[in-house]
């Protein structure tokens, strides 16, 4: 049975609704509990940040049966496992069922399978971190042990986000069949890209913690503690790179529609996703450049892997600006940079993601350096990398999220964006802005003066250099205490435009691109090849390391509960 | 695929950037040996009290104003908890981790490195400025990780 069979298939009562809305609603379903569970993540795991930021500052001290490294590893799982999987999925189905036609009924079901393992795991991972069971944050290096719960909680959540990428392989490939020849319009292909990602780099930490289990119930004495922490982050990075390429999709995609322009050219898009996918894996690596165990040489050629992700970025930055001056002289602007008067800096579904675009102008400037070996020494585990990532992850992609929540919302529950809630939008960008440059700005500079990440508030005894920190982890609990407050107006935001705003119609925002006239080289569509290139690539760069962990592995570690 | 002039230009600049990156890193590394800590050798992480040099930790000199700094690193205590070195003095620390994963960081220098149970790493430092150095762990070890530090006094 074909996808557009079900979607014009009679469903009661809301049969006329369902038609307005362009998505079936079956479908739409998927993407608004999916974005439910994301934004609800967004909330718990916002105050479990404030608490920290409140901490780490010396004004709040936790109580004893709550301790700040249980605190850290649920806002670590919440916000970097949870909120960005199920917004990540929520939006690419939703690009996937409105590009192709609607979603496969099986591939629907496949979403739903999915989406109970996923939260499944979820409960599974979560009840040992509230029993303190767990308190081994989402990086979980051993040989500290969690619960073996845990362990069992993280496989059932890969597995439930594996469900959903073959869902998608499967609703493209259907797609294709039906449509020999043609390039996969541009989101599917944002979205292919994203889940061979998924999969791919998910498989080295499903090995981990697959050695894990055994390990953390006692059936095996020890592990094998530089090979788990390689396939950690052969996986962690890649995820973060993960979340990144989904907001990319909206930069070049979405952004360009709303200001009313058209998309960059298609073919370099195409380019840009085929090199984030292949060069993706071995950049993991340049988080243990100051391990043991691996030599120089290596290390360097590792700096290269990971410099080399840092081009396709650059040909992104130019393509985003060529097309907001673009748009904005077509519509009068003029001078050098005067023109910028003319984007619609009042239209939340732009400003936020403008300001993430921006935000990654020192986000990436701060990843191209840390990357490098001995620039990496000076920051590696220090607050620097956490302002790092809350400007990257949390600015860039977050705001990227923020923005495309206000017309994906409406769009998937059939109303619309109010000017109120647009204000409000505009608003909580600002105050969302504010908050990171307090609070990333200072765990920067608190970062290169020495100041260790994931560590409680501390003066270690009284020591006059920990000491001088306090100032400028001050401005971390302001900058944090802002954010809760943006948190709690962006959750309002999506819960109204979910269930209470004026109902109509949205429209979903692809913009044109500028070189629609001419044919995209077929060779873009070759999946196949370009997965073999992304593992020719992995292998050089993790080949060596992983046959040292293994052939030159000292005795093994047993397990330790240290907290 | 038609590039436009300003991002043939821009492209340019970007791939020379990063190859200065690459340029200079390796430079530092091969040619100044300032790379980061990578040794190699490996140890029984159960039987670190009795194996050489870790069954006796401490300051050790080893040449005019040169120290290795034999230590190990367990929750959440360093061993030794204070060295003592003239100013001017070059130290080769010898790491190693009695449990879980550790990490050794001196404040105001540049000496930052991952000391993973397994390995012995190594890591120098020459110190030139008397005065009281924090020595801290900067990889989360447990419930009292906020409290693993040492001294380093250069007088």
């Amino acid at each position: 049975m074909g996808a557009k069979a079900e979607v014009v298939q009679p469903i009661p009562f809301k049969k006329n609704e369902n038609k307005a809305l362009g998505i079936s609603l079956q479908d739409a379903m998927i993407s608004r509990v999916y974005m439910i569970v994301a934004f609800t993540a967004l909330l718990l795991g916002g105050f479990l940040g404030l608490f920290q930021g409140l901490n780490r500052a010396g004004l709040l001290e936790l109580p004893h049966w709550l301790n700040y490294y249980q605190i850290l590893t649920a806002h670590g799982v919440l916000l970097v496992v949870v909120l960005t999987a199920f917004f990540t999925i929520g939006y690419f189905y939703a690009a996937l069922s409105y590009n192709l036609g609607g979603l496969l009924p099986q591939v629907r079901k496949m979403a739903w399978i999915g989406f109970a393992m996923k939260i499944i795991g979820f409960v599974f991972a979560v009840i040992p971190i509230l029993m303190n069971e767990a308190s081994v944050l989402y990086t979980f290096y051993p040989p500290m042990a969690a619960s073996p719960y845990f362990y069992i909680g993280l496989t059932l959540i890969v597995l439930g986000v594996w469900m959903c990428a073959f869902g998608a392989f499967m609703n493209v490939a259907h797609w294709r069949k039906q449509n020999k020849g043609q390039n996969l319009p541009i989101l599917s292909y944002f979205a292919t890209a994203v889940f061979v990602l998924l999969f791919f780099g998910s498989i080295p930490v499903a090995i981990e913690v697959l050695t894990l289990i055994p390990w953390s119930f006692g059936w095996t004495e020890t592990v094998n503690v530089m090979l788990s922490r390689t396939l950690f982050w052969a996986f962690g990075h890649t995820l973060v790179n993960i979340w990144y390429l989904t907001a990319v999709s909206a930069w070049y995609v979405i952004v360009p529609k709303i200001i009313g322009g058209r998309r960059f050219s298609d073919t370099i898009t195409r380019v840009v996703v085929i090199l984030l996918v292949v060069m993706n894996i071995p950049g993991g690596f340049h988080h243990q450049i100051i391990d043991p165990g691996i030599s120089q040489p290596v290390k360097y050629l590792h700096v290269f892997m990971s410099l080399a992700i840092a081009f396709p970025s650059l040909m992104t930055a130019y393509a985003m600006f060529s097309v907001f001056e673009r748009t904005a002289r077509k519509k009068g602007g003029t001078g050098l940079l005067g023109w910028y008067k003319k984007l619609p800096w009042g239209d939340v579904r732009f400003l936020a993601p403008m300001i993430a675009m921006i935000a990654f102008i020192p986000g990436g400037a701060g990843g191209i350096a840390q990357t490098t070996n001995q620039l990496n020494q000076v920051a590696h585990n220090t607050l620097w990398i956490v302002g790092h990532f809350h400007l990257t992850v949390g600015t860039s992609v977050v705001l990227t999220f923020f923005g495309i929540s206000y017309w994906l919302v409406p769009y998937i529950s059939g109303r619309t964006l109010t000017p109120k809630i647009n204000k409000l939008g505009v608003i909580q960008t600002l105050i969302w802005t504010a908050g990171m440059l307090f609070m990333s700005g200072a765990m920067h500079w608190v970062g290169l003066l020495g100041a260790p990440r994931r560590t409680s508030y501390t003066t270690y005894f009284d020591n006059a250099t920990a000491l001088s920190w306090n100032p400028y982890l001050m401005f971390l609990a302001v900058g944090g205490t802002l954010l809760i407050i943006g948190v709690v107006m962006q959750v309002y935001a999506v819960f109204y435009l979910m269930f209470r705003a004026p109902k109509g119609k949205t429209e979903f925002p692809i913009a044109e691109a500028e070189d629609k006239e001419m044919k995209t080289p077929y060779w873009t569509e070759r999946w196949g090849t370009w997965i073999v290139v992304m593992l020719l690539l992995i292998a050089m760069g993790y080949v060596i390391p992983l046959v040292d962990f293994i052939g030159n592995a000292p005795p093994g570690s047993p397990p330790f509960k240290t907290w | 695929m038609k590039m436009h002039r300003s991002e043939i230009i821009w492209l340019t600049i970007s791939f020379g950037m990063l190859l200065g990156f690459m340029l200079i890193t390796g430079y530092q590394t091969f040619a100044l040996g300032m790379g980061p800590p990578s040794n190699q050798e490996t140890i029984d992480p159960q039987k670190v009290d009795q194996t050489a040099p870790f069954d006796n930790p401490g300051l050790k000199k080893v040449g005019e104003k040169e120290y290795e700094a034999v230590m190990t690193m367990q929750i959440f205590s360093f061993n030794p908890n204070e060295i003592e070195i003239p100013a001017g003095s070059t130290v080769h620390f010898t790491l190693t981790s009695k449990d879980v994963v550790h990490g050794f960081q001196v404040v105001g220098t540049n000496i930052n490195a991952m000391v993973p149970p397994g390995y012995i790493q190594k890591i120098s430092q020459k110190f030139d400025k008397p005065g009281e150095y924090l020595v801290l762990c900067n990889e989360y070890c447990g419930a009292g990780h906020q409290a693993m530090t040492m001294k380093i006094i250069v007088k």
